[in-house]
């Protein structure tokens, strides 16, 4: 009786029969497969023998390995290397930047006692309901503030975003105590210091939160580059594995093309399926060893963020 | 004794008010300073250019500049409503966006709902982790992915998981439009569903055990309990990512529709949105004044969208509303 009384005891509320938890277990294993899946795919086929691919399609179980795809992309290193660098300066100094400017907008319209809390509230909520439009946009930054082919262009579309703003500012709003800022008032504290000692350290969950989300829409991002990048040193990561698509398939599909390069180059090798998927793999980069731990921190901070502003 | 001293009521009024003000300065002006740089950011990314919106109404000439081009009325309207793109692009926008917010609700709650009634916390975990992983990958990887399975030739699909079911002749993806309207929501839900199911599930942790104890003490089944107490207190968590997702109902993922689709001219029939539309109307085409009607018509109708949307909750449920 008691062994069975403590059993009932140790379950939660939540769990349902032995079938049915099975039943889970296995949906869940097959879909983790259909997501890990894809990208083992193009890893393997980045190591595999380029002829082996064109004979027997993509496989996990390749019949030839080879570093072929990796060897020709080192003829080109000096272009990758610049695109990371170009993605690194990007993603580290946007987010840096991102969360400086956001924290500081949202600190004070989440203090009660400020007046103009509600207009600058709205002033950044407006963005979120209405948008101008690519247009605009692009004519303003190109012709007005002449920003083509700067690394300035792939970051300031993204310094500020409203919805991150807001979660900032609930962030503010519920879990930094005012009583607290009252205290450190009377101590003499200006709100420049409240803000740098107290408002920041106390904000660590949700800064890292949504650090980690400019963090990924800025190493992700590709769209700004195809607006306002041409120049080959400016290219970031992302845009490079898009444009080595385009040329792969613009080589595949004009032969003039392809019997120019071989008469200026004739021991040049066709690039395709594998080299292709070698990009993919460099693209990805980073991101993928180090998401796991940035999952953790959007678990908690989706938690925040889906509390309305 | 503090009474006495005023002589004059309104010209003390106004002394106190300005005192009050120069007190009000020195204590927020900082405030003002802190949000200088943001608000500027803000000036130029997003009112300025909706300034530009004026465009729509003018005949764009360079040489002119865009203050002096000439003004053309409704023109540019007129021709982006003649034309059948108007309809396509509104239809296609449209139709994607119901179903991928009907699926992002569906599948995420369902998702939660399992996730929380799992034993092993520690499998839980590793599964969300695993579903997370899409979310991460940029469209870019994301083109490549699914180009591994769909490519004609060398593809997964034509090459191993279609010959296991029989079906020999290889189909050729990026020519055929219907495929389209599967195959893009699936990729959209694969990619985005981590997001939406931890969402929902920080939600459900949130609710009170209690609730939960009592139900089963009157003998209420799982599917009632999940029916009758899990769906109703995760209401605003639900009415608010959907709030988000109309908001930008007029609005489509560049990345889905013109990376994965890999912008192939075929397929417009069930890829082209108003948003690659525009992009093409106006970077390749250079067609200024019908890229910027068809932005503006997006703007525009998306933001009444919202206001209707967010007026039909407050009338259901006041505290629900987002504004």
């Amino acid at each position: 009786m008691s062994t069975i009384a403590a059993k009932r005891k140790l379950k939660s509320v939540h769990d349902v029969s032995g079938a049915a938890n099975l039943t889970f277990n296995v949906f869940f294993w097959i879909y983790t497969a259909i997501c890990i899946f894809p990208l083992l795919l193009i890893l393997i086929v980045s190591f595999t023998d380029e002829k082996s691919v064109l004979v027997n399609g993509y496989s996990l179980f390749p019949q030839k390995l080879s570093l072929g795809a990796y060897d020709f992309l080192l003829n080109d290193w000096s272009n990758v290397l610049t695109s990371y660098g170009v993605s690194i300066f990007v993603t580290l100094f946007g987010t840096v930047v991102s969360l400086g400017l956001m924290a500081l907008y949202a600190y004070p319209i989440s203090r009660r006692d400020f007046k103009h809390r509600g207009l600058f509230s709205f002033v950044m909520f407006f963005t979120l309901l209405y948008n101008a439009g690519l247009v605009p946009f692009y004519i303003l930054y190109t012709q007005y503030l002449d920003l083509q082919n700067t690394i300035l262009a792939l970051m300031l579309p993204y310094f500020v975003q409203g919805f991150f703003v807001l979660i900032l500012k609930t962030f503010f709003t519920n879990s930094v105590p005012t009583a607290l800022l009252e205290s450190a008032k009377i101590d003499g504290a200006g709100e420049w210091r409240i803000f740098a000692q107290i408002v920041l350290p106390l904000s660590l969950p949700v800064l890292a939160t949504v650090g980690l989300f400019c963090t990924l829409n800025y190493w992700n991002d590709w769209f700004q580059s195809l607006l306002f990048i041409n120049d080959n040193k400016m290219v970031s990561i992302q845009f490079r594995m898009y444009k080595a698509l385009l040329d792969l398939q613009f080589l595949s599909t004009n032969s003039q093309a392809y019997t120019a390069i071989l008469a200026a180059n004739p021991n040049f090798q066709m690039p395709s399926e594998t080299v292709r998927m070698a990009m993919a793999v460099v693209g990805i980069g980073p991101i993928v060893f180090v998401y796991p731990y940035f999952q953790r921190f959007f678990v908690k901070g989706l938690t925040v963020g889906a509390v309305k502003g | 004794m503090e009474q006495a001293v005023p002589t004059n009521p309104a010209a003390a009024a106004v002394r106190k008010t300005a005192k009050q003000n120069q007190g009000y300065w020195q204590r927020f002006g900082v405030f003002y300073l802190m949000m200088a740089p943001a608000l500027l950011v803000l000036l130029l990314n997003n009112y300025l250019p909706m300034l530009g919106s004026v465009i729509a109404f003018k005949n764009v000439n360079y040489s002119l500049g865009v203050l002096k081009s000439p003004w053309v009325g409704f023109q540019n309207f007129e021709y982006l409503f003649s034309t059948t793109d108007a309809w396509q692009i509104t239809r296609n926008t449209l139709v994607y966006n119901v179903i991928f917010i009907i699926l992002n609700l569906f599948v995420g709650v369902a998702f939660a709902l399992m996730f929380n009634s799992l034993r092993s916390r520690r499998l839980s975990k590793l599964f969300q982790t695993a579903m997370f992983l899409p979310y991460f990958l940029s469209w870019v990887v994301i083109t490549y992915l699914v180009f591994g399975f769909l490519n004609p030739e060398i593809g997964l699909m034509n090459k191993t998981i279609l010959p296991w079911f029989g079906v020999k002749e290889p189909i050729d993806w990026y020519t055929e439009p219907s495929y389209w309207m599967y195959i893009l929501p699936v990729v959209n839900t694969w990619k985005g569903i981590g997001y939406y199911a931890v969402i929902y599930l920080a939600a459900i942790i949130g609710i009170d055990q209690e609730y939960y104890e009592a139900a089963t003490i009157d003998g209420a089944s799982k599917w009632r309990q999940v029916w009758a107490i899990t769906i109703p207190l995760i209401r605003p968590v639900i009415i608010v990512l959907m709030l988000l997702q109309i908001g930008r109902i007029f609005y489509a993922d560049f990345g889905l529709f013109f990376q994965v689709t890999r912008d192939a001219g075929s397929l417009y029939d069930t890829t082209l949105v108003i948003d690659t539309y525009v992009y093409k109307g106006f970077i390749v085409t250079g067609d200024i004044g019908m890229s910027s009607a068809a932005g503006m018509y997006q703007a525009v109708v998306g933001f009444v969208l919202v206001l209707i949307s967010n007026l039909v909750i407050r009338r259901i449920s006041k505290d629900d509303a987002l504004f």
